[in-house]
């Protein structure tokens, strides 16, 4: 016969949440520390370059310089320091953007949900059409549009991705909507406002906060996706997807200026992801 | 008849999503700074041969002005020129989109196959460490991208273990005699195998990277609708009549459990599609992603707004596709 | 010797209470043997171990399974699926959910004559054709082609008994097989059971609540009180003359559908309270008899 109880699986699944959601959290603390800190923390001048320090290899292998702990790209540039550096990029993108996303694409979405009519037939429309678009090239354009800079970069994300939020908080609010707390809020004098916020925000709430940290990930990726394209901030910071784009291009000569980075993104998006995936399984009743 | 109610309403929305669509793009990157033209001629051009070619492209009229025409075009098939080729818009963005339509197709298949793989080997070996593995690789996979994995899969076998090729649709060297740009489906039809093999050596990477994530939700969908159909009465009655674990799953649970699975995974393979942008730049594969990318870092407005609405025709396809299929494959929606 | 040989059968929850308590029967071969007991009293659960689809959340403890002398129990899973295949069959008790709403009914008789027996299509299908005929379906070739919810839950139930045939089973468990059925229904389904059985010689382990059902087909019987036999006896006997307290209680409360006017007799607290302390003297670890 089986094996499996249903007893077990439960609390298997709540140390696992656990687990993860303390180490994702815990990387993107150090992420915001390095951030925070990167001109102390650095140990080199990321701008700083020295063509005959150029492509030294990380610190456990032959012929490394101590000093440079991760090695040096192809303009002698210390790419830990990049690293460190590029994180400030970064999350300065996943935390404006990712919550401007939210609070335009929740707003549409709630209104949607809820006001149903007219304005439901427009905004869904909108996502029909919004949605018809590849994401990557809608970018593209839009940065095109409104050339380099990190604000451009957070206008784009907020555009093209607000449909993510918009689509699931426009579900949630038509089901809580049709809901009988709702019903007695209106019966009780509730203005349509005021019983939308009160009564159907909560409720929506945890969906709205995964979204959320998945949304900072899908920004992070945004920014490396158009740093490696070449359009991403104008000046001469480094960031992850740039290095990323020049170490692509060195990879047999030089791999670490490719795999340094690439890991730091890899394990960030992760993190971002883990993060919601345990804040879901916190706020899931069943498991509670 | 209901039948074609429904299927004209949907006509209608398709046609209301891709006038959208159109009316976007069009007028979204007229507001694109700089100028395609004078980025085009020689440094030496005068005002007067900027003028010239400007208004030859029609761009010297009033905004308005040139949608009308441009979509007058459209609907005689004439989707404009090329600013940076010369060439019609149509035939450049035709000639490319057999190479992203076979890269999307494999990676479609590559998905299924893995994320089935995945949901039946969880649901085979459920409750124990092969599905919490399984579990683990499915999370990973799905929170990561499909340009982190064409990273990844750049690393590891194109540098580190080198299998695959990492850049092109195939080797430079060789001769091509195929009359159609679908090389993959052409060099089969042929029984040319080598030029096959090589084919496929350079889509293999870009084509996992795009179906990783996939996978992933295949993955995980399939194996909680497997879970559920396992408990229903017609696969415990399967049980009584002999039949292995592996038997019923395959032959009693999966057709019922894949359906549901089925409109996701549609969404999903748009959503994939659209990561063709990125992966092919990434492995410098000459599809309609990559001459997206060019056709916007050079303001070539005509090429741009073809590839945008190509790609919407191809979403808009798809989810009827799907529709369709879904209505066959439920025999209590086919004999309503 | 009998067919079918249940020895000191327990059964429980994972880690849980337990639901069938050092159960015993016995059924010869071509025996009708009914199980009777209230909602829960472990009925269905005897049938689905004998049959190898306990659920998961539910793990053996202790007891003997003799199908045809061999202990299933004691067989690997592989083998014991087999063996229960090929000499036994389920009439199950829901035939809405009970058939694959993706294949058509035709597969879904002949499935394991030509998966697991070997036989060919085409008399697999002759068979199948033989059996809808038996139930007393019309136009047999049309319902082998059409698939489930094309038909009435009727007539889907008389497709399970006839599948359950197909085989020529030694042994079949029918779960409640009349239960989810209108009740105008029910006198013929039961009919076509008793009928079949007959004509085949098959063993018959019926489950049911309704001791109606029992005294017009079984012919012996065994009464269930939490997952303990509390009397096991020839139907004609029962009958007349029950020996168990419980047992006496449940005759009296079968509604007599001859005399309107007389009133329900639920079973009394009294013998609840003495059968509720037989099963609690069992659990403290006396020995039951």
């Amino acid at each position: 016969m089986d094996k499996s109880g249903a007893v077990d699986g439960r609390s298997m699944i709540r140390r696992r949440a656990g687990l993860r959601l303390w180490l994702s959290a815990g990387w993107l603390a150090v992420l915001c520390a390095l951030a925070l800190f990167a001109p102390w923390i650095a140990p080199k001048d990321p701008l700083a370059q020295d063509l005959f320090l150029g492509r030294l290899p990380p610190f456990w292998v032959q012929g490394a310089e101590p000093g440079y702990w991760l090695g040096t790209d192809s303009l002698g540039r210390d790419v830990l320091s990049r690293i460190i550096h590029g994180a400030r990029v970064a999350l300065a993108v996943a935390l404006a953007a990712g919550t401007i996303t939210c609070l335009v694409g929740a707003s549409l979405g709630l209104m949607a949900g809820f006001l149903r009519g007219w304005v439901d037939m427009v905004i869904s429309r909108l996502i029909d059409i919004w949605m018809a678009f590849p994401p990557v090239l809608f970018s593209i354009l839009l940065i095109a549009v409104l050339g380099p800079g990190l604000g451009s970069i957070i206008i784009a994300i907020v555009v093209i991705d607000w449909t993510r939020f918009a689509r699931v908080v426009r579900a949630e609010a038509m089901a809580q909507g049709a809901m009988d707390y709702v019903a007695s809020a209106r019966v009780a004098g509730r203005g349509r406002l005021g019983t939308m916020v009160r009564e159907i925000l909560p409720n929506v709430l945890p969906t709205i906060v995964v979204l959320l940290t998945l949304e900072m990930g899908i920004a992070v990726i945004v920014e490396a996706i158009l740093s490696f394209v070449n359009l991403s901030i104008s000046t001469d910071d480094p960031t992850w997807g740039g290095m990323i784009a020049e170490g692509r291009t060195s990879v047999h000569q030089a791999w670490w200026v490719l795999v340094f980075p690439l890991v730091t993104l890899f394990l960030t998006v992760l993190s971002f992801s883990q993060l919601g995936e345990g804040l879901k399984d916190r706020f899931d009743p069943v498991l509670r | 008849m209901p039948f074609l109610r429904i299927f004209l309403l949907r006509l209608l929305t398709t046609a209301i999503t891709l006038a959208g669509v159109a009316v976007i793009v069009f007028f979204v990157i007229r507001v694109v700074p700089g100028n395609p033209i004078a980025m085009m001629l020689p440094p030496g051009a005068t005002e007067a041969d900027i003028a010239r070619l400007s208004a030859l492209y029609g761009l010297d009229k009033p905004l308005v002005a040139q949608f009308g025409i441009w979509i007058a075009g459209v609907v005689q098939g004439d989707f404009g020129t090329s600013i940076t080729t010369r060439q019609p818009v149509l035939d450049l963005v035709l000639g490319r989109l057999p190479a992203t339509l076979e890269l999307s197709i494999m990676a479609l298949v590559m998905a299924c196959l893995l994320g089935g793989a995945a949901a039946l080997t969880g649901t085979r070996y459920r409750g124990g460490r092969t599905e919490g593995a399984i579990d683990v690789a499915n999370g990973m996979a799905l929170s990561v991208p499909d340009f982190l994995w064409g990273l990844v899969l750049i690393l590891l076998f194109g540098v580190l273990v080198p299998v695959f090729h990492i850049s092109g649709r195939v080797t430079p060297s060789l001769d091509l005699p195929f009359a159609t740009n679908f090389y993959l489906f052409e060099s089969l039809i042929r029984l040319r195998f080598d030029l096959w093999a090589d084919i496929v050596a350079h889509m293999f990477m870009p084509a996992l990277a795009l179906a990783i994530p996939l996978a992933a939700i295949i993955g995980q969908l399939l194996k909680q609708s497997l879970k559920e159909t396992m408990n229903l009465d017609y696969v415990t009655l399967a049980r009584t009549k002999g039949y292995g674990e592996t038997r019923v799953i395959l032959r009693e649970a999966l057709r019922n459990a894949a359906l549901p699975t089925l409109t996701l995974v549609g969404v999903q393979f748009t959503f994939l599609i659209g990561g063709t942008v990125i992966i092919e730049r990434l492995f410098s594969y000459e599809g309609l992603g990559n001459m997206a990318i060019d056709a916007v870092i050079n303001r070539d407005l005509p090429l741009i707004q073809g590839i945008v609405i190509l790609f919407a025709v191809i979403f808009t396809a798809v989810n009827l596709i799907v529709d369709l299929l879904y209505t066959v494959l439920n025999p209590r929606l086919r004999h309503g | 010797m009998s067919f079918l040989s249940v020895q000191n059968l327990s059964v429980r929850l994972k880690k849980g209470p337990p639901l069938l308590r050092r159960v015993s029967l016995e059924v010869a071969a071509g025996e009708v043997r009914g199980l009777v007991g209230e909602s829960g009293a472990g009925k269905s659960m005897i049938g689905k171990a004998v049959l190898g689809i306990l659920p998961p959340s539910v793990e053996v403890t202790g007891g003997e399974i003799l199908l045809d002398g061999v202990d299933l129990l004691r067989l690997p899973l592989a083998e014991r699926r087999r063996r229960i295949g090929a000499l036994a069959a389920l009439i199950p008790q829901d035939p809405l959910t009970a058939l694959n709403p993706s294949h058509r009914i035709g597969p879904q008789i002949t499935d394991r004559l030509v998966d697991i027996l070997g036989w060919t299509r085409a008399d697999a299908e002759a068979r199948a054709r033989a059996l809808l005929a038996e139930v007393q379906i019309p136009d047999p070739d049309r319902v082998l082609r059409s698939y489930p919810h094309e038909l009435s839950g009727g007539m889907r139930q008389r497709i399970l008994i006839a599948s359950a045939f197909a085989a020529e089973p030694k042994l079949i468990v029918a779960d409640e097989p009349t239960t989810a059925l209108d009740v105008t229904v029910q006198k013929q389904i039961l009919k076509l059971i008793a009928g079949m059985q007959a004509r085949h010689g098959t063993a018959l382990l019926f489950v049911t609540h309704d001791l109606g059902v029992v005294s017009k087909v079984c012919q012996r019987l065994s009464v269930l009180y939490a997952g303990m036999v509390v009397e096991d006896t020839s139907v004609a006997d029962f009958f007349a003359a029950p020996r168990h307290a419980y047992s006496a209680a449940l005759l009296a409360a079968t509604p007599k559908y001859t005399d309107p006017s007389a009133g329900l007799t639920p079973v009394p607290e009294a013998v609840i309270a003495a059968v509720q302390a037989e099963v609690a003297a069992f659990d403290r670890g006396g020995a039951h008899g």
